[in-house]
């Protein structure tokens, strides 16, 4: 990184730049349920797709690798057409929909949502996820919310990025207890949509559909591919280019700090709360990082 | 079910024999019909959930409710859950948001108190728009896979009758059929009624399903308006017609202490207060008496008579 006015970014801001990132070039992004992070990197998906006074492109904004190939193309604006549109469920400003609840999955089932994200309790080896509970359903022995749309809108979004903060053996599991959305389904079955990456607190995974396996794009600083390994309950491939995960630059934070944590605390005040008193009083960075994940899930 | 389901004259409405016409004199007076193992229908909360008549049902201990979420919920479930006034619940997810996991539908689950009908989403709108039309079901995409459908009885995989194509048709085109949902009762909380009892639902079109797809629509409101709500072409679009409605209470704050559409905030202290207290079931029972105290104290007068103006229409 440059030098820095600001200081270097949290742990949350990594994940919430690389959010931004996997959404490149996409249309319309939808956030659901509990989903603070996600929600923030749309947003500064969306910042950044909007800000048509800065000529510097959006991959150098983000930091992404792809930075110094667009650096010299002069990108000033885009084009009204590829403005990123962000639905967050649960918010009223960022959220055009007019026809009820439903009318997210309708948008889904027509192609007109490209991304999403999804979480889980569990998440195995094959992408299938878990959000109703450990154990023998349904007498299961630890009970979680449930599997809001996840079993739909895993078939039918093409670009669902998997976001689990908590990496660890119980999270990332060989096979799921219970199966609320399946990560592929069988050859000529009805499927547009389903995984493309694994975003977690500790790095990020592509998932190769053909494969059916994750591999390890990038791992986040200052964690270890040795961690990464030690706390995955099954096995990945790596990918020739692998990584640290680039941070977000100066430019991309103070949007983050600024703009972004303003327009999540609509929908996420508590999330926003503990996000700036953490850069303000240059509190405990690892502490910031486990309340927000304690939010996230019980 | 499904054949009862899909018959219309189940929807006729019933009578009004209230003093008031449509309008309730409390909450208690509203939900007094909504007897013991009635199939309840509530929506997400964020389009507005009726705090003061779900107090109503747990005050007057009504037992073995099917609670149904449309399509999930938080507090208001839970609370219900809590106080011992759920049987069975159809959800696709209940949680308290940031608060953290709903403490007494995890604990009813796990002591085997509650039976839980998981589902998804896109599947519960669906059942609700299957009766809504007064059909049996309603086919969808996605879900195929799931462990969901594996333990739902009441989902069928069926064949796409009109795949065209020559190889998906050789193969088949397998989707979802999911049976219609009827509740007997739909309860929520909107912004105004006319005196007509005409409801303003305003942007949050799900009390339309609600209403469409139940037997009887219970509402509470937080105004109520002089004007007619159908004659005013800003508001008619997002009116759900007195047609209908079996009963309204005027409540001003009625959702509190979660939030309402543009009018009040939720009280974030309170529900992780909620959070950590109802973890236990001494904790259930002191948060509980604090909400019921809390919505004793906003009892408001209800009716038209009131000449109140909508300030939230």
């Amino acid at each position: 990184m440059c030098t820095s006015t600001l200081d270097d970014p949290l742990p949350i801001e990594v994940l919430i730049s690389t959010v931004a990132a996997l959404l490149e070039g996409v249309h319309h992004v939808a956030v659901g349920a509990s989903s603070p992070i996600p929600g923030a990197g749309a947003l500064l998906a969306r910042a950044l797709s909007c800000n048509l006074a800065d000529t510097t492109p959006c991959a150098q904004r983000l930091g992404t690798p792809e930075a110094d190939l667009e650096a010299d193309s002069g990108v000033r604006s885009l084009p009204r057409s590829r403005r990123v549109r962000v639905s967050i469920l649960g918010s009223r400003r960022h959220h055009a929909m007019t026809n009820g609840g439903v009318e997210l999955f309708d948008l889904a089932a027509t192609g007109r949502i490209d991304a999403f994200f999804l979480g889980g309790g569990q998440i195995d080896a094959a992408a299938n996820i878990n959000l109703v509970g450990i154990g023998d359903y349904p007498s299961t022995l630890t009970r979680w919310p449930g599997s809001f749309g996840s079993a739909y809108l895993y078939h039918l979004v093409r670009r669902v990025i998997l976001f689990r903060l908590e990496h660890s053996r119980r999270v990332f599991v060989p096979r799921v207890d219970f199966v609320s959305a399946c990560g592929s389904s069988p050859e000529g079955e009805y499927r547009p949509g389903g995984p493309i990456a694994l975003l977690t607190g500790l790095c990020l995974f592509r998932f190769d559909r053909d494969r059916r396996r994750f591999v390890l794009q990038s791992v986040h600083p200052p964690h270890t591919l040795e961690e990464v390994r030690d706390q995955t309950g099954f096995d990945f491939d790596l990918a020739p280019g692998l990584a640290a995960t680039p941070l977000p630059g100066d430019q991309a934070l103070a949007l983050m700090r600024g703009a972004i944590r303003e327009e999540i605390a609509e929908t996420y005040p508590e999330f926003a709360r503990t996000w700036s008193q953490s850069f303000e009083t240059g509190g405990d960075r690892s502490e910031t990082v486990a309340k927000i994940g304690a939010a996230l899930q019980g | 079910m499904a054949a009862s389901s899909a018959n219309q004259s189940a929807f006729s409405k019933p009578p009004v024999e209230r003093m008031g016409g449509l309008f309730c004199a409390s909450v208690d007076e509203l939900v007094a019909d909504v007897g013991d193992g009635s199939r309840l229908a509530i929506g997400k909360e964020e389009t507005g959930a009726s705090l003061a008549a779900t107090l109503a049902l747990i005050r007057r201990k009504v037992r073995g409710l099917h609670l149904i979420c449309l399509p999930v919920s938080g507090l208001q479930a839970d609370l219900l859950i809590g106080a011992g006034c759920v049987e069975t619940v159809e959800t696709s997810g209940l949680s308290l948001g940031e608060a953290g996991v709903a403490p007494c539908f995890s604990r009813a689950v796990r002591t085997r108190r509650i039976r839980v009908i998981d589902g998804t989403c896109p599947a519960i709108y669906a059942g609700f728009q299957a009766a809504q039309k007064g059909i049996p079901f309603m086919p969808l995409r996605g879900i195929l896979g799931s462990d969901l459908l594996r333990h739902r009885g009441s989902w069928k995989v069926i064949d796409n009758p009109f795949a065209s194509d020559h190889a998906q048709a050789a193969m088949g085109d397998p989707l979802v059929a999911v049976e219609a949902i009827v509740p007997d009762v739909a309860l929520f909380h909107a912004r105004s009624a006319d005196p007509d009892g005409n409801v303003f639902v305003g942007r949050d079109r799900d009390g339309l399903l609600l209403a469409h797809a139940s037997r009887r629509t219970l509402v509470t409101v937080e105004a109520v308006s002089d004007e007619n709500l159908l004659s005013d072409p800003l508001r008619a679009g997002a009116t759900l017609p007195e047609l209908y409605i079996s009963g309204i209470a005027r409540t001003p704050r009625g959702a509190a202490p979660l939030g309402f559409a543009e009018s009040y905030k939720a009280d974030t202290a309170f529900l992780n207060r909620y959070a950590r207290l109802a973890a236990s079931d001494d904790g259930f029972c002191e948060v509980l008496e604090e909400l019921l105290g809390m919505h004793r104290l906003h009892g408001a007068p209800i009716g038209p008579a009131m000449g109140s103006r909508s300030d939230v229409g």
